[in-house]
């Protein structure tokens, strides 16, 4: 499943996206202490986090994930969103909580 | 392939910057050709030294050398140092301030990543004077 066949799924709001809107999901991680994602997440995850700034997109970019999805109502800073534009990193965004997130990414990903 | 050499300042005063020699770095290694996964490690590796000079200490140097079998990165900074390596790189173990705790850093995870991703790491610091943290990652594994 690409992100943009994601993003439509889940109904999230597409905050920012270019190319990369077609990358395939590989899996999921969910967290917000930026070490521990750095050392879990796996490329190709959509990672569902609460951290909308450019650390967060920097880390996205280095770990090599699919994209961001920001829960909670939580939305991208103005210079995270420029730098996710220019790093090609998709963001997207949702009002749920975490858990019920992954809970449907869980299923459509099975 | 012959040896390709990079080099960074790092600004002390900016982390929403740090990240820009990594991501630079990451660039040149896929024009380079390099495996991704190995792209991968070294990208993490280096941002995670690069984001400590930042926090920890005052900003500082980055070498990258390239060779055919290894990526070689050299963390040089002139910070307050590092009294007890072995507790620092503790998982768990941090001293980040509150102001970049509510960015998402002090998970204490950095250095136990940066040993995690990298074949050969090591750490050399004194208080008062700075840290070196060397790291090399093999691009074909060693059998
Ligand atoms: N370059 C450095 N200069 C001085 N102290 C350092 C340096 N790098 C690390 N330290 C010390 O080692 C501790 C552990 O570093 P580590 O990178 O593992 O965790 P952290 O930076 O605190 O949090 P995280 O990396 O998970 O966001 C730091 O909190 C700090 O006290
Ligand atoms: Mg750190």
């Amino acid at each position: 499943m690409t992100v943009a066949e994601m993003a439509n799924a889940l109904s999230v709001t597409v905050r920012c996206g270019g190319d990369a809107m077609s990358r395939e999901i590989g899996g999921c991680y969910c967290g917000d202490l930026l070490s521990m994602v750095m050392g879990r997440a796996k490329a190709d995850d959509i990672w569902l986090t609460v951290m909308g700034n450019m650390n967060s997109v920097a880390v996205a970019t280095l770990a090599d994930a699919a994209c961001i999805l920001l829960c909670e109502g939580v939305e991208m800073d103005a210079e995270g969103e420029a730098k996710a534009l220019q790093q090609d990193v998709p963001v997207l965004q949702t009002e749920l909580p975490v858990y019920e997130t992954a809970a449907k990414i869980a299923a459509l990903l099975k | 392939m012959s040896g390709i050499h990079l080099h960074y300042d790092v600004p002390g005063d900016d982390f929403t910057r740090a990240g820009e020699a990594s991501g630079s770095v990451k660039k040149a290694l896929r024009q380079l050709g390099i495996p991704a996964e190995v792209i991968r490690k070294v990208a993490i590796a280096m941002y995670e030294g690069e984001i400590n000079m930042v926090i920890h200490a005052y900003g500082g140097t980055v070498d990258v050398e390239v060779t055919g079998e290894d990526i070689t990165m050299v963390l040089k900074d002139t910070g307050p140092g590092i009294e007890d390596i072995d507790r620092a790189m503790t998982a768990g173990y941090s001293t980040a301030p509150d102001n970049v705790r509510s960015l998402g850093f002090g998970a204490g995870m950095g250095l136990p990543n940066m040993k995690k991703y990298t074949d050969e790491m090591t750490v050399e610091s004194e208080v008062g004077v700075g840290t070196t943290v060397t790291m090399k990652v093999y691009i074909t594994p060693k059998a």
